[in-house]
């Protein structure tokens, strides 16, 4: 497989602070790729420099264009879209308006309404509420419109930054069902940040393993499952 | 009685003017969580730039349509120029390049128009309208102009692709870079469209207060206690609040307190508002982790 997204020597700072240590990590086109970690390794700063959210130093390279030092907006045109931690809701548009917004960079009108169809698809519950103001939806369904968001650009890798965060187990277990279609169906390739490092595994093909911004380990989910530092670490055996 | 309708009538006036004004804050108050203390000023150069076309021979509506032209441009250059690479700075660092751009344009006006007062033209014939005795056609005229106005910004802000966009990049400038909006440049034509709006009013007041280099510095104190009484978030609450304030400050003036004593109603005004209720009349709250 061809990597779609290459790593090296990947610096962050926050301030004069240093969070993330060379780091190196390839995504492979197609896959989802999971990077997990605790509370504080670096893993949504690792997200944030890839979208040049966040100051950073080093090489980063996306489909072959180096991607590293330039603005979000560029980044975002080249075909990465982002689901920040706190879901990013445009609170005071509706839901349609949010997909709207979603589509910024595509200037193809009839593209947008047949985008829109889809996603309803995936998400019924948000096709029913398309008039209703985003911020009186619910977690889950503010979840459902991040993603529905972040996939009217028709990016080739989404980044999500904890999609299980604070919903219903009911809830997480939907939304990584149509991650996993539209991985499948649509060709998008997935990085995912969690914390819920058994379902992060389970959907993932690839994970990396992150210890206070620096990388501790590597490999596909299935090996990285059965790991005797990774069992110790989180599953508690 | 015909005396209280003359003062409401006229208070219609003076109140659009300050909505304009107040919108105008409230709309870079929105996208940046700064107030623009230069924007009386802007406005009131924006007036001098229409005097010297006018003076030069133009006519009055192609003079009004090119300063309000030239007034969006400049006030994008000068956010982009000035504002913008204070971005991330401290607010008292703001703060201060916005006193001082006011003083650079007050200084600026006198230099080249210098301080004396000067007559500026009104579009709107001087015969009382229908042989009436409450209100100038100027005041009517006024009060259309800026209905009009206000009409296109708020159907603007509502109905149009860039006016969405623009009102996203407002709320949520992080969300909006990531799905592709230039929030800056966003900026930058909100500080072009504030800059529009005061130009507007700075036109429209100039035949009633004429024109001075101080001649804002009253209308702006107003415009930001409208703005503050009706929530600095919300735009249609500065609207409210400035035809409200237009119509106290003309009552007050008449019965109560004498025409010496306006401006400090402003002030009583802002006081009142930040101490009894921060958020204004129509604002909301909004409640910070810390």
């Amino acid at each position: 497989m061809t990597s779609l997204l290459e790593a090296s020597d990947l610096r962050a700072f926050y301030g004069s602070t240093q969070v993330l240590h060379e780091l190196a990590f390839s995504l492979d086109e197609g896959a989802i790729t999971a990077i997990l970690g605790a509370n504080g390794a670096g893993k949504t700063t690792t997200l944030r420099a890839i979208c040049g959210l966040v100051r950073c130093s080093g090489e980063v390279r996306f489909a072959g264009t180096r991607i590293a030092g330039k603005s979000t907006e560029d980044i975002v045109r080249l075909g990465i879209a982002h689901v920040p931690q706190n879901r990013g809701t445009f609170l005071s548009f509706t839901v349609e308006e949010n997909l709207w917004l979603g589509a910024h960079i595509s200037r193809d009108k009839s593209r947008r309404r047949s985008d829109f169809d889809r996603l309803y698809g995936y998400f019924p519950i948000l096709g029913e509420r398309r008039r209703q103001q985003a911020g009186t939806l619910s977690g889950g369904e503010q979840q459902m419109l991040a993603l529905s968001r972040a996939l009217m650009s028709r990016p080739r890798l989404l980044l999500l930054d904890e999609p299980s965060f604070g919903l219903a187990p009911i809830t997480v277990q939907e939304i990584f069902r149509i991650m996993r279609r539209i991985n499948a169906e649509e060709g998008v390739s997935i990085l995912l940040v969690e914390q819920n490092v058994n379902l992060a595994l389970g959907l993932s093909d690839h994970a990396y393993l992150l210890e206070t911004g620096r990388l501790a380990l590597s490999g596909p989910s299935q090996e990285l499952r059965r790991h005797e530092a990774v069992r110790r670490s989180y599953f508690g055996s | 009685m015909n005396g209280f309708l003359h003062q409401v009538l006229s208070g219609l006036t003076t109140g659009g003017i300050y909505a304009s004004l107040a919108l105008a804050l409230v709309m870079i108050y929105r996208a940046t969580d700064l107030v623009n203390f230069a924007q009386g000023e802007m406005a009131m150069f924006s007036t001098y730039v229409a005097w010297s076309m006018i003076n030069a021979g133009l006519p009055y509506w192609p003079a009004f349509l090119l300063t309000i032209g030239v007034s969006f441009l400049a006030a994008a250059l000068i956010q982009l120029a000035v504002i913008r690479p204070l971005a991330g700075a401290p607010i008292l660092a703001s703060v201060i390049v916005f006193i001082g751009l006011l003083l650079v344009f007050n200084s600026i006006a006198g230099w080249i128009f210098s301080y004396t007062i000067k007559p500026f033209p009104s579009p709107f014939p001087s015969k009382p309208l229908w042989e009436n005795s409450y209100i100038s056609t100027h005041e009517v005229g006024a009060i259309g102009v800026t209905l009009v106005l206000l009409a296109m910004l708020f159907a603007f802000f509502r109905w149009t692709e860039l006016g969405l966009t623009m009102r996203a990049a407002a709320e949520n400038p992080v969300s909006s870079r990531l799905v592709g909006i230039r929030v800056a440049r966003m900026v930058a034509l909100g500080w072009g469209l504030a800059a529009a709006l005061g130009a507007v009013a700075g036109m429209m007041v100039a035949p009633i207060i004429f024109l001075e280099p101080n001649m804002m510095s009253g209308v702006l104190l107003y415009a930001f206690a409208a703005a503050l009484l009706g929530g600095i978030e919300n735009p249609w609450g500065a609207v409210i609040g400035g035809f409200t304030l237009g119509i106290l400050e003309n009552l007050l003036g008449a019965y109560l307190i004498g025409t010496e004593l306006k401006m400090t109603v402003a002030l009583a005004i802002i006081v009142l508002v930040l101490v009894v209720k921060p958020s204004g009349v129509f604002g909301r709250i909004v409640l910070t982790r810390v």
